[in-house]
């Protein structure tokens, strides 16, 4: 069955069991998102893609679209909100944008752009952690880890490997690799996976790819993150 | 302790627990015990036996305060913090243990004997200041048991030949009613709920019903869940649900094949300042029991879970033994009381540290063995708990009160309390006052009368429900405990005129920052952005730039949080600043903004390390705060 709900004043039509930001997506409508992958399930973590259904605040990746509801998400109020949120994550860890390889192709960076954020606000917390240049593939970088969880799902739902998981609590929660070592090398992870091509940030680089395309020529230098195809993909 | 020696460690328990993946926590909780921590032979062994990924055991394993993949010493000496620890010396007591041991907080001993640190309320506040040690609680320390504590641990004298008299926990009930003074035997509710059947009801109800929904009256499990609906019982928890229509929702939810209805009792009682399910459960356990199978009756549930929070981990052994012998009166297990079909059993898991598995999603997460987070809602436990199976979860209390309305009936308890909120209330009451302790009331009771039977003068203020409830000024004192007013899951925390309510707000931020699951966003940093914004205005940097982030945090934790945790983390802070504002004006030394960074207060770890504190070796600033 067929019907549709209004997204700030516009009618979407979406089908049984499709969430918000899937109707949105569909119908043209950009909602910041960060942890949410269409191909992957809705984890409802960064919490960058909430709007308003009837007046109340909601995760539009985990919420179901119903007929009738009335959706608020390019307004004032949420688009502050969601800059707050961005602002949280670039100072939870340590993001050096200018020197980042991944520049031009992040989509935390996009995103910060979209929502207009002019500087971090809040006091950098200057986390200690350390890179693991292990792999003779491939790098991680701790630093820009936003805990968004699509590597976990990749390498879980579609790998079949689960080479990434999530340990520690709160402000200490930190990726980890299934390695007694706790060393990339040391697993069974190679750039085939799909967890070496989901990462939103710049945590999984390929090694001896940097800046191949120069950046100013990248991904999201010559279209902003809004009117962007729907994928995290574009090294 | 040799690879060998864990991996025999590791076989047996994991096979005690069926090797069944979703019993991970207590797995792991069960090595540590053996083990003192989970060293990675353990971890190797439990990969393979259980046949996980290494990233799953060590996730959850790191999610939870007491599961250490680190050495923690052969004793783990953990003070209770809540603000009550604190007005009763606890920092003192702490630091005369790490003297007395040579030992620096939060770190291990050279020798790796022992470990001290601290851990969130313990819910020994009409006793503290508490401890755990090696997850034991011992409660009433003093400078003199702190200093035979040391002698035992230097003499490495096992916990068990501890004196028993450390590890006595008082009930400490000062007001009773028809909970604390049920003369109830068990097995009673049951067969008064079976009574209630009409004999043709009771038959019909034995063909079909345990699994399917039966209109209403028709059979015993209809006819109990009617007395539950008319008994009026909301949710004892906090929230206040409306515990009839949980039970008919769950009853009512289609069961997919090979699946199974389960009971679950939520006994995680973290909130600080709350310590009535601890009492309960040590007083009435078969009451509480008895709840849950006439909760099992009702619904058609055949599987039943305690979810025990780890800090009341002394409970476990005793509660077990009440299980097998409720097993031997046929009160569990198959058949219970005669009735063909009425199958139920209850299994105790216990928590290992985390306030977040209070939150029900989270608890039933937990229980699957996984770390803590609150699931996305929809869909609901009532249709998709407990490994996707139709769950209800319940407070202790809460079951309690259900095996007195199957005993007694709906409109006999409904007759208790006030109109919106039907019966009684059992209160943990702590902090200022002469007798703290457990006091049950019916609802309705005043603020004001509580503080008067527990002996409380000068009173400033009392936090009901603790940190994530409400904090009440003098002027409030005359409102009532009800849902039609102040809705409580039971904490009442007292401070008296001399209290610093800034500091007591200060204590309350730290622990949901401490507490956080870390899952989304804005409770993850936004609770430590606000941590950090407390401390600085202690440290004598505060400005009113500063209330105005506190209160854009606030927002934002409130719109954006994924659980109630982090939609409830700012309430105390912006409590206190409507209700004390002079306890925060008094830290405000600057009108404009100051910025966090003290140089003198960087110079603190210099200090340590040349051993100098003379004053020569600060520099002068305005406004020097103390840590």
């Amino acid at each position: 069955m067929s019907y549709t709900f209004t997204l700030d004043g516009k009618v979407i039509p979406f089908v049984d069991g499709q969430t918000i930001i899937q109707a949105a997506s569909a119908a043209g409508v950009f909602i910041p998102h960060l942890c949410y992958h269409p191909e992957f399930k809705p984890h409802g973590s960064c919490k960058l893609c909430t709007v308003k259904v009837n007046g109340r605040h909601t995760a539009s990746c985990t919420m179901r679209a119903a007929p009738g509801m009335v959706v608020e998400s390019e307004t004032e109020e949420i688009n502050a909100e969601r800059r707050a949120l961005t602002q949280m994550l670039f100072v939870e860890g340590n993001h050096f944008c200018p020197s980042c390889e991944k520049s031009g192709n992040c989509q935390l960076q996009a995103t910060a752009y979209h929502l207009g954020m002019m500087s971090a606000h809040y006091d950098h917390f200057f986390p200690n952690r350390a890179v693991d240049a292990s792999h003779p593939e491939a790098l991680l970088d701790f630093n820009r880890c936003i805990l968004c969880s699509l590597c976990v799902r990749a390498s879980r739902d579609v790998d079949g490997k689960n080479v990434f998981g999530l340990s520690g609590r709160g402000i200490k929660t930190h990726l980890i690799v299934n390695a007694k070592s706790g060393r990339l090398a040391d697993t069974d992870f190679t750039l085939a996976d799909k967890a070496a091509q989901v990462c939103p940030v710049g945590v999984i680089l390929k090694k001896r790819q940097g800046f191949a395309v120069p950046i100013g020529e990248r991904k999201y230098d010559k279209a902003p993150i809004s009117q962007t195809a729907e994928t995290t993909e574009g090294r | 302790m040799h690879a060998e020696a864990v991996a025999g460690v590791v076989d047996r328990v994991i096979n005690r627990y069926r090797r069944d993946p979703t019993c991970m926590l207590q797995i792991l909780r069960e090595v540590q015990e053996a083990c003192d921590w989970i060293p990675p032979e353990a971890i190797d062994r439990m990969q393979a036996m259980l046949g996980v990924p290494r990233t799953k055991i060590e996730g959850v394993a790191g999610f939870y305060s007491f599961i250490y993949t680190e050495p923690r010493g052969k004793y783990r000496v953990l003070f209770s913090d809540n603000i009550t620890d604190r007005m009763q010396g606890n920092r003192a007591l702490m630091e005369r243990l790490c003297n007395n041991l040579w030992v620096e907080r939060g770190k291990v001993s050279e020798d790796g004997l022992v470990s001290v640190g601290k851990t969130a309320c313990t819910g020994l506040c009409d006793q503290g200041p508490g401890m755990l040690v090696n997850n034991y609680a011992i409660g009433g320390l003093s400078l003199e048991r702190i200093d035979e504590i040391a002698e035992l641990i230097r003499n490495k004298v096992p916990l068990a030949d501890w004196p028993a008299a450390y590890f006595k926990i008082e009930d400490n009930i000062r007001r009773a009613d028809i909970l604390l003074n049920a003369d109830f035997k068990p097995g009673e509710a049951l067969l008064a709920a079976r009574a209630r059947a009409p004999s043709d009801g009771l038959n019909a109800s034995n063909m079909r019903s345990w699994r399917e929904g039966l209109p209403s009256g028709i059979g015993g499990p209809g006819a109990t869940l009617d007395e539950i609906k008319r008994s009026g019982l909301r949710g004892r928890g906090g929230a206040g649900f409306t515990t009839g229509l949980k039970w008919e929702a769950c009853r009512n939810a289609q069961l997919k094949a090979g699946h199974q209805r389960v009971v679950v009792c939520n006994a995680d009682e973290g909130e600080p300042g709350t310590f009535k399910d601890r009492v309960l459960l040590s007083k009435c356990p078969d009451l509480v029991f008895e709840g849950m199978t006439v909760a099992a009756y009702a619904i058609g549930a055949t599987r039943g879970f305690v979810y025990l929070r780890g800090e009341y981990r002394y409970l476990l052994d005793h509660l077990n033994a009440v299980l097998a012998n409720r097993r031997r009166q046929n009160l569990l297990g198959k058949d219970i009381c005669g009735l063909p079909g009425a199958d139920f059993d209850i299994e105790i898991h216990v928590g290992a540290g985390a306030y977040v598995c209070g939150e029900e999603s989270a608890l039933i997460e937990s229980l699957e063995g996984k770390r803590g987070t609150p699931r996305n809602r929809p869909p609901f436990p009532v249709t998709n708990g407990y490994l996707d199976q139709p769950t209800i979860v319940n407070n202790v209390e809460t079951f309690a009160a259900a095996a007195l309305i199957a005993l007694n009936g709906g409109e006999w308890y409904a007759g208790i309390g006030t109109k919106q909120s039907a019966g009684t209330k059992i209160i943990s009451v702590s902090g200022d006052c002469e007798r703290p302790g457990i006091y049950e009331y019916p609802f309705g009771v005043s603020i004001r009368q509580v503080l008067e039977d527990c002996g409380a003068t000068d009173t400033q203020a009392v936090q009901v429900s603790g940190p994530s409830g409400i904090c009440v000024a003098e002027d409030e004192f005359d409102r009532i405990i009800g849902f039609e007013d102040i809705p409580t899951a039971g904490a009442f925390t007292i401070f008296n005129k001399s209290r610093d309510m800034f500091e007591v707000a200060r204590n309350y931020v730290h622990f949901f920052q401490h507490e956080s699951c870390g899952f989304c966003t804005p409770c993850r940093v936004g609770t430590s952005l606000l941590k950090n914004l407390m401390d600085k205005l202690h440290y004598g940097s505060g400005s009113p730039y500063d209330f105005a982030e506190i209160e854009k945090l606030n927002q934002l934790l409130q719109s954006m949080s994924h659980c109630g945790l982090g939609h409830t983390a700012c309430n105390p802070v912006l409590d206190t600043i409507a209700k004390f504002r002079p306890a925060y004006d008094k830290r405000m030394m600057q009108q404009d903004f100051t910025p966090a960074f003290d140089l003198d207060r960087e110079l603190s770890s210099a200090r340590q390390m040349t051993g100098r504190d003379d004053a020569g070796a600060h520099l002068a600033t305005e406004h020097g705060g103390q840590s």
